[in-house]
This record gives C-alpha cells, sequence and structure tokens, in this order.
C-alpha cells in the first residue's frame, strides 16, 4: 500500500488525552473526505483503544506514554495505538464481548473497534506493552486526497 | 447545572443538571461522555441518587454529542442498581451518533427509551 500521508501522537497517560488523541485522529482523517459517520466512529475507535492503554495497560500511571499515529494509504487509514505498559496475556480471552475486569466498564471496548474497522490487529507481550491497529477502508469518497498526493 | 471538569487545569467537557421530580432524579448531561469524566460523572450521580434518595433515573441524552464504553458502562452501573432495588432506568432524547452506540451496545434493548422527558416521567407515575 502506498503512504499518502502520516501523524504520530505522543501524549501522556491521563484520561483528558482521551478527547484530545481522538479529535485529533478524527482531524487528520477528514483529509480522506469521510462521511459524518464513518468519522465518528474512528472517534469511538480511537477512544476505546487510548482508554485501554491508559486503564488496563498502565493501570491509570499518568506519567507514561501513549503513542498514536495514523497514516493515509491509497484505500484507507490506518490507526495505531500503542502502549509500554503490562499487556495482554491473554488477548483472545480480552476480546470476548462484555469480558472486563472492571464491572463499571462494558466490555464493549474491542467491540467497537473491531465493529468500526475493516481490520484489527492486535500485538501483546506481557510487561512489553500492547499495540493495536486498525486499518478502515474509505470508500471512493477518498478520491479527492489521492488524486491531489498522486 | 453543575459542571464536570476532566482535570483541573482542562475545560469544561461535560455539563450534568440535575431536577428532582418527587422519587425521580432527572438528569439532562451535555458535552462528551468519556473515559476522561466517567469516574467523576459516575460519583456525581451516585452521590445524587443517595442525597435525594430517588429510586428512577431519567436520563436526558440530548445534548450528549459523543459516548464511548466508558460513558455507557457509567449508565449501566446506575442501570444495574437502581432496577436491583426496583426502580427504572429511563434514556431521553439521543442523538443519532449517540443512539447508533447505545444500539450496538445492547443498551436500548434493555433499557426504556422516550423522545421526550414529559413522555419518561409518565411512564414512571
Amino acid at each position: 500500500m502506498k503512504m499518502l500521508n502520516h501523524c504520530s501522537i505522543d501524549f501522556t497517560s491521563i484520561p483528558e488525552n482521551v478527547g484530545f488523541a481522538r479529535v485529533a485522529i478524527a482531524a487528520f482523517a477528514s483529509q480522506l473526505d469521510c462521511t459524518l459517520p464513518e468519522l465518528e466512529e474512528i472517534k469511538v475507535a480511537v477512544s476505546e483503544a487510548v482508554g485501554n492503554a491508559i486503564l488496563h495497560g498502565y493501570r491509570n500511571k499518568p506519567d507514561k506514554i501513549v503513542r498514536v499515529t495514523a497514516t493515509i494509504y491509497k484505500e484507507g487509514l490506518e490507526i495505531q495505538v500503542a502502549d509500554e505498559g503490562i499487556g495482554i496475556r491473554d488477548i483472545h480471552l480480552a476480546m470476548q464481548p462484555a469480558y472486563s475486569t472492571d464491572p463499571e466498564r462494558m466490555g464493549l471496548g474491542f467491540v467497537f473497534m473491531q465493529s468500526f474497522s475493516d481490520r484489527m490487529q492486535v500485538d501483546s507481550q506481557p510487561e512489553k506493552g500492547t499495540t493495536v491497529t486498525m486499518f478502515k477502508r474509505i470508500g471512493l469518497r477518498g478520491a479527492r486526497a489521492r488524486t491531489r498526493a498522486n | 447545572m453543575e459542571n464536570i471538569t476532566n482535570a483541573e487545569e482542562a475545560g469544561t467537557v461535560m455539563q450534568v443538571d440535575i431536577e428532582q421530580k418527587q422519587d425521580t432524579l432527572l438528569v439532562r448531561l451535555g458535552g462528551e461522555m468519556d473515559f476522561g469524566v466517567a469516574d467523576k460523572l459516575r460519583k456525581a450521580l451516585d452521590n445524587e441518587l443517595v442525597e435525594k434518595r430517588a429510586k428512577n433515573l431519567v436520563i436526558n441524552l440530548s445534548r450528549v454529542t459523543f459516548i464511548d464504553s466508558s460513558g455507557l458502562g457509567v449508565i449501566l452501573g446506575r442501570y444495574k442498581r437502581l432496577v436491583n432495588s426496583g426502580g427504572k432506568v429511563i434514556l431521553v432524547g439521543a442523538q443519532p451518533q449517540v443512539h447508533r452506540i447505545l444500539e450496538l451496545s445492547g443498551l436500548v434493548q434493555i433499557m426504556e427509551e422516550y423522545p421526550d422527558e414529559t413522555v419518561a416521567l409518565a411512564k414512571i407515575v
């Protein structure tokens, strides 16, 4: 896939940055002429991934770094959310709907990330961290950005 | 009207307006219901429920512009708590993008939902 544009943002692992991250990535994604529902889906997916990184990866420690990168390809948008936290021991279990380590959360984070992207991959190693990669096809509407780049 | 900010230095991201109607709390929320405000919102609602001895909760979501699973968790947590003690939680007026998330989560399948506050309050008495 040919990369057309890329951005990378590092920020501290505080809950306030969940809103910042989703707005920043949605602004970047808007270069692709996404529909409003697509932008909403991107925002929810980024919120879930960043929220997981802070809450589960770093267990709410506020002095860690979350890295969010977004890359525009001819075919669509790739978003990566990475932490260097505790990692996930059983990715398969963590991705089950309604699985949650916190009774007040719904265990829907991965469900939303999966529903709102065309491909999702989770790479995680205990004590090393977790990287969630999501790819979303942004159909023909992205033609304007691609034509510019070509 | 109470404002819930997600950090001492950060701007206001969620507005909370609470009114008591007999044994029901009518809560009008505005802004973004995400991980950044979930804890404070949860505590604010729980405090009011205890203080006002409310049995039911009507949540007006018409000014909520964004919700993620943390925001849904706040609603679900209050639902479990009130339903266990014989009360009701009713949702009102979610915008389309918020409603879609409520649908995907299954919350609207288990909770009552009405287009406006008057109808919702009438369903409680």
